[in-house]
């Protein structure tokens, strides 16, 4: 049986909304595969929490996004019913976890990132995206500190834990400038004053990787050529499988709840 | 609306409220939803009972829970059917929690969140109080705990460990 993906009536904060929910869908969903993997109970526990931080934010920012769009959608329309062309995450987040190192890595470059963004993002007018951001900035806070602490451990190591963590974080580094990008469409809220622009973060971004990777004794990888597409729904081979298993179960039982 | 249909709607108000207001956080049972600050509002309109709650952590899966314990709550004290709606300005923060709130934490083995005064540096230290002994030589184990909102504590006075419920 087919499932029809939804049509989704695009302004441009509906689809600035689903970037940044799809962002923290696809990045929780990584780390619930952890679940029943991860090295020892509490580090079991802790990507589990973050997690469950970051599906929330997805939750919270997709409601926000089918009211905005008026069109009878719910946030589950848009998790479980949209192909991957139509999903604008980037392409950092749906990077397969890897070894624990690059769970790490991949958590550290992103945090590092989004919390700056959220407390920038509090400060907008519209009151939905200021309560969403005064939310997830205090979980993401969490999030930073507890990757550095493992970078840092892991970096600083043994021989082994160090080589790991330098590739982590050089495999990684070429989808970090995605960060700092804005089409049109956000620019354009940018102007308006309603979120902040990326490419204003990466000053702070910068400062607190480095002051990890210089603790971690992980050297920083030369600004070189960086890959970008997920914004426009140009994803790499590894979303397609994610959303297969993200999505089986409306996609096979249409309409399944609890 | 007369004078009569005004204070029914304040009773009813105030009655919804005292139920809304008991149904407790089903993880942390000794925590009241009115405890937590997760209950913002109790609106009246034609007769009809709305609750208004905010969640505390974006992913906590409480959330649904409490919304149907309040209707389950309201309905069973005759005060129903309900709504219950979910807000999410102002966002919640611990500091919504109440005095009494905090001592039955306290009472109950976990330690109450410090009191935002100034916000807490991304890679600072915080001094959390053991809830058995008071001591304030801990050390914390895990920053992530059983729940969204709690981390792991050991006490190096008593030995004890315990929760801690995290300032946000």
């Amino acid at each position: 049986m087919a499932t029809t993906s939804i049509t989704v009536c695009e302004t441009p904060l509906v689809r600035y909304l689903l970037r940044r929910a799809d962002d923290a869908l696809i990045l929780g969903h990584r780390l619930s595969e952890w679940c029943g993997h991860a090295p020892t109970m509490e580090e079991e526990m802790a990507l589990a929490n973050m997690g469950l931080d970051l599906i929330g934010q997805a939750r919270s920012l997709y409601t926000y996004a089918a009211e905005v769009e008026g069109e009878g959608h719910c946030e589950d329309d848009f998790a479980y019913l949209r192909g991957e062309r139509s999903y604008g995450n980037l392409l950092l987040v749906e990077q397969p976890n890897g070894d624990f190192a690059r769970t790490m890595a991949r958590q550290l470059v992103y945090s590092a990132f989004i919390h700056p963004y959220w407390r920038a993002l509090m400060a907008s007018p519209d009151a939905t995206l200021s309560a969403i951001a005064a939310k997830a900035e205090k979980e993401s806070a969490y999030h930073v500190r507890h990757c550095a602490e493992w970078l840092i451990r892991l970096g600083d190591g043994t021989r082994e834990s160090h080589a790991r963590a330098q590739a982590a974080v050089d495999h990684l580094w070429p989808f970090t400038g995605e960060l700092f990008e804005a089409d049109a469409d956000e620019k354009g809220l940018v102007a308006e004053g309603v979120v902040p622009d990326p490419e204003s973060l990466r000053g702070a971004w910068m400062q607190t990787v480095s002051a990890v990777l210089a603790e971690a004794t992980l050297a920083l990888p030369p600004n070189g050529w960086m890959q970008k597409g997920g914004r426009e729904g140009r994803h790499s081979e590894h979303l397609g499988p994610l959303l297969t298993e993200l999505q089986y179960l409306q996609r096979t039982f249409p309409g399944a709840t609890w | 609306m007369t004078g009569a249909a005004l204070s029914d709607a304040a009773a009813l108000r105030e009655e919804a409220w005292r139920v809304a207001g008991a149904v407790v956080d089903p993880e942390i049972p000794v925590l009241s939803i009115a405890d937590l600050g997760v209950l913002r509002d109790v609106t009246i309109s034609d007769g009809r009972v709305e609750v208004v709650i905010t969640p505390t952590y974006s992913g906590c899966p409480a959330m649904n829970m409490i919304a149907l314990e309040i209707e389950l709550a309201l309905d069973k004290a005759g005060l129903g059917p309900v709504s219950v709606k979910t807000v999410l300005s102002p966002a919640w923060t611990t500091d919504f929690m109440s005095e009494d709130g905090r001592r039955k934490l306290r009472d109950y083995g976990i330690a109450p969140p410090a009191k935002t005064a100034g916000r807490r540096a991304l890679f600072g230290v915080e001094v959390v109080e053991c809830p058995q002994c008071g001591s304030s030589d801990t050390v914390e184990i895990a920053p992530f705990g059983s729940t969204s909102c709690k981390s792991l504590w050991q006490c190096r006075a008593c030995r004890e460990p315990f929760d801690y419920f995290k300032c946000h």
